[in-house]
């Protein structure tokens, strides 16, 4: 991709940055009640020190002014205080943050790593039972609903075979000093080989619930590159060559059928963050997404907005991440 | 004559399309089932054995019929305060069968008209609707519902109206990619030759073209907003208790996980077996309406 191209590109997603702080702006100020009133329910301030506090919030500023300036402290990221902890809402964001991308990243390998087998296998073996049982488990994972299949897990895994923890993401009695936030970075970098254990145990049920169903997918869109890819004339040489069966398979088909995977993949990656709020929920993960839930519930309305500020803006960098990936690899596109 | 000229008439897209399906017997059988879950929360209040709010703690956490200490006035058991699972699912049902099809039929109308527009005005329209759709786009889609639930509360009304505010985004581009493609077509142009305004053309002449493709999109959709809206009542967020929603009720049989494993489960295998059904027929109509799409 040039860089000119790059650069267009780029600007693209301006308007749709621009139109998502709009649209996250509206939804807090179309919110019934005044943010004063939730604030000081539980203060005995006086009209005064409200009407002070209402001042130092801008909220007498009108509408536009008052986008301005929450566009300004978005960009250099004062999201406000969290009514609820009485700290900057970026501070307890990036401080669940490691967990939800512990989950995420976890559930996504897992999906690759199910996906990737499956969809050669499928593409080799095309309308084979093989085939066609892929593309049943696909339609069966697009129609699970991910609060349930976390459900079954637990009560089958946790419940009924003891295997493994029924939430959280630490046995109670685990100290590992935080280092990156990544438990399983920090428990190697302590030399803790057991908390290792543990919290890989704790991660197991969780992103297995995220990442089957993300598996079904992709698979889907493996074997659909692959079976193309495999009908190419390159692939057709390299066998006629002589080449071995899974050498052709793994050097010169899979190397270019998996382009458009990256792509899937890293749109996915959005899309799971987005999921990570019901699974947190459900398996009491203490990630960005349960304390969003939370957030809801407690009425802490700044911390809602920064974060679903946060998703959206992620999830609009990785398509955008996706489309430079896709060219990158790909020498027959020329965005 | 009359006869004759009828046989000659070629049959329209939509009702060979609908020929297709019917010789398609996988999706002729999850739409004949997905038929069944309508009736069955159409006839709900008749149908239904008990009162699905009817709460009785002698019967909490009953077994269902078929396990020790079950009973068939009871046949699918009860829940933590007694009531009914069958009669609550059927009930279930109906809300969840609710709150899809309205925001996907208004979803539809509000894409389609606005896909129209702008496919066959283009300019500034096009501009400004399409960014809207890029926007919405923009954001993961449980997020979006979760954010604006969140500051409207929780609620039949607002669920339904905070889905239609990101739905009608995928019915538009559909729409709008079709219309593009139809205003360059020989009978647009000749109608706009006889002098048939804007309006005329896009609701008579291109709007029928671009119904076979809406409708796929929204069998599919609709899939999709079941989970969604059983996602946010899960959460706390949708439909409020008393109501029975199918996803609230999984969510209040989670804390007797470990006594009673129907509580939660049979809720969920209720929508996983409706959106199963519901994407095995949309994938039928897909592959009825659009041969191509079926080699893809």
């Amino acid at each position: 991709m040039t860089a000119s191209r790059l650069v267009e590109r780029l600007l693209q997603t301006l308007p749709v940055l621009f139109g998502i702080s709009v649209i996250v702006f509206l939804m807090i100020t179309l919110t019934p009640g005044d943010p004063v009133e939730i604030m000081l329910a539980d203060s005995r301030a006086t009209p005064e020190q409200a009407e002070q506090l209402r001042r130092d919030l801008g909220l007498h500023l009108p509408l536009h002014e008052r986008f301005l300036v929450f566009l300004g402290n978005a960009v250099t990221g004062d999201f406000g205080v969290s009514f609820f902890h009485r700290r900057p809402v970026i501070e307890v964001i990036l401080e669940r943050l490691p967990a939800t991308i512990e989950l995420t990243l976890a559930a996504m390998l897992l999906a690759l790593a199910v996906a990737i087998p499956l969809g050669v296998a499928a593409a080799v073996k095309r309308d084979t039972w093989l085939d066609r049982a892929l593309s049943a488990a696909s339609l069966f994972g697009v129609s699970l609903p991910g609060f349930w299949f976390g459900i079954l897990l637990i009560l089958l895994f946790s419940v009924t075979l003891g295997l493994f923890p029924v939430g959280g993401r630490t046995p109670f009695d685990l100290e590992v000093a935080r280092v990156s936030g990544f438990l399983l970075v920090d428990t190697l970098l302590a030399g803790r080989l057991d908390a290792f254990a543990a919290a890989l145990r704790h991660l197991a049920l969780p992103a297995v619930t995220l990442g089957l169903p993300t598996a079904a997918l992709l698979a889907r869109v493996v074997r659909s590159s692959m079976a193309e890819v495999l009908t190419s004339d390159y692939v057709l040489f390299a066998e006629a060559k002589g080449i071995s069966r899974a050498r052709v398979l793994l050097r010169h088909a899979l190397k270019n059928a998996l382009i458009p995977v990256v792509t899937v993949a890293a749109i996915e990656t959005g899309s799971l963050l987005g999921g990570n709020m019901i699974v947190e929920t459900v398996f009491g993960w203490p990630g960005l997404g349960r304390l969003v839930v939370e957030s809801i519930f407690a009425r802490n309305y700044p911390l809602v907005q920064a974060a679903v500020l946060l998703y959206a803006v992620t999830y609009v960098t990785l398509n955008f991440l996706a489309d430079v990936a896709y060219t990158a690899l790909n020498p027959k596109v020329r965005l | 004559m009359s006869a004759a000229l009828a046989e000659e008439r070629p049959l329209s897209p939509l009702r060979l399309g609908l020929g297709r399906f019917a010789r398609n017997r996988t999706a002729l059988g999850a739409a004949i089932l997905v038929l069944l879950f309508v009736l069955a929360a159409l006839l709900a209040p008749w149908i239904a054995p008990h009162d699905p709010a009817d709460a009785d703690l002698f019967r909490r956490l009953q077994p269902p019929a078929w396990q020790e200490g079950g009973d068939w006035a009871f046949p699918l058991g009860c829940d933590g305060l007694g009531r009914d699972i069958l009669s609550r699912l059927l009930h279930g049902a109906r809300v969840s069968l609710m709150v899809a099809a309205l925001v996907i039929g208004i979803a539809a109308v509000v894409g389609t008209l606005l896909g129209l527009a702008a496919g066959y005005f283009r300019g500034w329209t096009d501009a400004v609707i399409s960014r809207l759709v890029d926007t919405l786009l923009g954001f993961p889609y449980l997020i979006f519902a979760i954010g604006l639930m969140a500051m409207m509360g929780p609620g039949l009304h607002n669920i339904v109206l905070v889905l239609v505010y990101k739905e009608w985004v995928f019915s538009c581009r559909v729409v709008r990619g079709e219309t593009l493609a139809a205003r360059e077509q020989d009978y647009v142009e000749a109608a706009r030759a006889l002098g048939c305004g804007p309006g005329h053309i896009m609701l008579r002449e291109i709007l029928p073209n671009v119904l076979s493709p809406v409708l796929v999109v929204a069998t599919f959709r609709m899939a999709y907003v079941i989970i969604l809206e059983a996602s946010l009542s899960f959460l706390g967020l949708g439909v409020q208790p008393p109501s029975p929603s199918w996803g609230n009720m999984v969510a209040d049989g989670r804390e007797f996980l470990v006594d009673a494993w129907w509580v939660s489960t049979l809720p969920g295998l209720a929508i996983l077996t409706l959106v199963l059904a519901i994407n095995l027929a949309s994938q039928g109509l897909r592959d009825a309406f659009d041969p191509r799409l079926h080699q893809a």
